[in-house]
């Protein structure tokens, strides 16, 4: 399948992560002359495994030796891990940003942090409120435009995060849930009809937040340094793209500000988005 | 489990015969992209393919793999500056290996090459010094095992591995170019010796030394994974040197079989010529890639993992080496 | 090594983007970005491929920048950073 510009075909030495998959992407398009960027297979290691405590080997056109095996009833997370694993090592055309994304009027918000920081759950929740959801796991800058293109996949929602995303859009498709896996329960969640068909639409990024969950409401800047360094940590790619990769991210730290959040709670944080945005 | 039907073979002819791949359709460019990615020739095939029509897809991703070639060969030059700027104050030569050695000397055999570590060789007398040097600079030690350790300086070609603790980049020091247990021992004194100077004081093997090092490194070494890679580098250099002298070479170090062997299989996967006889089984192995750029061929590959492996210790040590390795997991 | 002189790379060896009171420099021989503080940037700036003794580094800084904490003994280290990070050589 192709989300955003990049194209993905996975190879499974089991039917049903395939299967899954096939039901959750069935609205995005192919990939782009039907020629995909990225091989992802997901193998057993021994050929009993296949059937024997079936044990998901995760790989593709690039491999981490370490990588621990998932059980295969955990198997679409494999295969969302290994598109992540072929993304944070091969992309090359686009700085790659670990940060989600929303949209409104061709103007992008960025939102950058740790894992548990919030950036999935506030871009669904930002989504919900009629923001268009770009991605949550990766922003595409592209180094000769400036522009931040949607990355927009299954949404990977933890532990409480679940409950908190199915409220806000109770129609959504949703893959199976998949309890204690090695980051918690896990649970995805396909992107709104409006999100995929306008996945090819990239946006001008004008502000850049760093998310913080389980404070008090407060607002601060971030000097230009710290959110420099700070991107850099987030971006698996940045050193790979030379050049390019640091006149994108002097211009975007240049161009756009820098803002912490701390939040509370899911509706005090889009509260504060709010109001930034509409200070711009 | 079904035979495979594509293997490396559709890879090779591409590399050696450019035009044979605008019949390809989809599938096909998608299968030769995926096995050119896993033999660590996608670099290669960009600028063998370069200019050629090809679908739109493809165009982006080959120019991909140039760009990630070109900022491979920034890094990997930088590394051989700061190795020379560490040694600087030590009194020997300094010959660049391997990937590194290419693109420092701008050989077509650099060109899309992707590269590792930085290998070098420098006489065994030196070693001490260099060690000192390379550890005052910023290297420090991948932590080894005591018992690795002490297999490392005995019996292997190598000091044990180094990594620069700010640019985290590897750095081998060879002094020379087999381990001392393998049963064939090249002539190290009379490899440095004939090295060329390149402008920076840097030093790389001589065209012949080159190709009986990727030959010895190939079959004397290796259990052939990456082989494609390799035999690919001494097709270049014998294209762009020629093989004279290379024989009498070969002989001097001991790898007269191998260097001709290689010779052979360039010639059977990039040339015209068909492979016989054992030949034909090295082939197999080299070309042991499917279209998804999964590995092939199980029994053929383990077959050159336990050669290999009886090629470089006698086997009372391999059994003991094999043995202290299973146990430790 | 009082006679020693400091190499720095040529002026377009270098992309330079001011953030704050850090500077951002990628060098483009080896493709690493560093984060620079003062009297980094204008020690680069000054020593340029020419290259400079510790002394007459000193000197060019007072005149130019007027810097500071600009002791010998600060300038050395700092000079010995910047050798580290590949981004002087010493000769």
């Amino acid at each position: 399948m192709r989300i955003g510009p990049i194209g993905f075909r996975i190879g499974s030495d089991w039917r049903s992560p395939i299967a899954q998959l096939e039901t959750l992407y069935r609205d995005y398009p192919k990939p782009t002359d039907s020629i995909p960027d990225f091989t992802v297979r997901l193998f057993a290691r021994r050929p009993w495994r296949r059937l024997i405590r079936p044990s998901v080997e995760i790989g593709g056109d690039y491999m981490l030796p370490e990588a621990a095996p998932l059980p295969l009833r955990q198997g679409l997370l494999a295969a969302e891990m290994a598109m992540n694993l072929q993304m944070a090592l091969g992309a090359r055309r686009y700085l790659l940003l670990h940060a989600s994304a929303v949209e409104r009027d061709g103007r992008a918000l960025l939102m950058t942090g740790i894992s548990g920081a919030g950036k999935s759950t506030l871009a669904t929740l930002l989504a919900a409120k009629g923001w268009r959801f770009m991605g949550d796991e990766f922003a595409l800058l592209d180094p000769a435009t400036g522009l931040v293109h949607a990355f927009p996949r299954l949404i990977s929602l933890k532990n409480e995060a679940i409950a908190t995303a199915e409220a806000a859009w109770p129609d959504a498709r949703m893959g199976p849930l998949m309890p204690a896996t090695p980051k918690g329960d896990i649970r995805h969640m396909v992107p709104d009809a409006g999100a995929i068909a306008a996945m090819d639409v990239p946006a001008r990024p004008v502000l850049l937040v760093f998310p913080r969950y389980g404070f008090e409401a407060e607002t601060r800047p971030v000097s230009p340094a710290e959110a420099f360094v700070r991107m850099t940590q987030a971006s698996t790619n940045y050193v790979a793209l030379g050049e390019a990769g640091f006149h994108a991210l002097t211009g975007l730290i240049a161009e756009v500000p820098s803002v912490a959040i701390d939040y509370p709670d899911g509706a005090s944080a889009i509260e504060q988005v709010e109001a930034l945005w509409a200070a711009l | 489990m079904g035979r495979t039907v594509t293997d490396a073979c559709m890879l090779s002819r591409a590399l050696a015969d450019p035009a044979s791949v605008v019949g390809l359709d989809a599938d096909g460019w998608t299968a030769l992209l995926a096995m050119a990615r896993a033999e660590q020739l996608i670099g290669t095939l960009a600028i063998r393919l370069d200019g050629l029509p090809m679908p739109g897809a493809v165009k982006m991703i080959l120019a991909d793999a140039r760009a990630s070639a070109e900022q491979g060969r920034r890094v990997a030059l930088w590394e051989a500056e700061m190795a020379r700027r560490a040694l600087a104050a030590v009194d020997c030569p300094v010959v660049l290996l391997k990937g590194t050695a290419f693109v420092a000397a701008g050989l077509s055999a650099g060109q899309g090459r992707s590269i590792g570590d930085l290998d070098i060789l420098v006489p065994r007398a030196s070693l001490d010094t260099v060690e000192a040097a390379l550890l005052a600079a910023g290297w420090e030690w991948v932590k080894p095992d005591p018992y690795d350790d002490v297999y490392y300086r005995r019996w292997m070609h190598e000091l044990p591995p180094l990594i620069h603790r700010e640019r985290d980049r590897m750095i081998d020091v060879h002094h020379t170019i087999l381990p001392l247990t393998a049963r064939v021992t090249p002539d190290a004194p009379a490899l440095i010796a004939g090295s060329v100077a390149l402008e920076n004081g840097l030093r790389t093997l001589s065209p012949n030394g080159m190709i009986v090092h990727a030959a010895a490194h190939l079959f004397a070494d290796g259990d052939l994974a990456g082989g494609l890679r390799n035999l690919w580098d001494i097709r270049c250099l014998v294209d762009e040197f020629g093989t004279d002298g290379l024989d009498a070479d070969a002989r001097r170090h001991g790898l007269h079989e191998q260097v001709a062997r290689s010779l052979r299989l360039v010639g059977a996967l990039f040339g015209a010529g068909n492979a016989r006889g054992v030949d034909r089984l090295y082939v197999r192995r080299l070309t042991a890639r499917d279209g998804w750029g999964k590995p092939t061929r199980p029994v053929t590959r383990l077959a050159f993992y336990i050669r290999s492996h009886w090629l470089r210790m006698p086997p009372a040590m391999l059994a003991r080496h094999l043995w202290t390795k299973f146990h430790k997991g | 090594m009082h006679d020693a002189v400091y190499r720095a790379p040529p002026i377009d060896g270098l992309l330079i983007a001011p953030l704050d009171e850090f500077t951002a420099v990628y060098h483009r021989a080896s493709g690493i970005t560093h984060l620079l503080t003062e009297p980094a940037p204008q020690i680069l700036a000054v020593l340029g491929e020419g290259g400079l003794s510790l002394d007459a580094l000193l000197d060019r800084l007072a005149e130019d920048y007027e810097l500071s904490d600009g002791t010998r003994e600060a300038l050395a280290a700092r000079l010995d950073e910047l050798v580290e990070a590949g981004l002087v050589e010493a000769a």
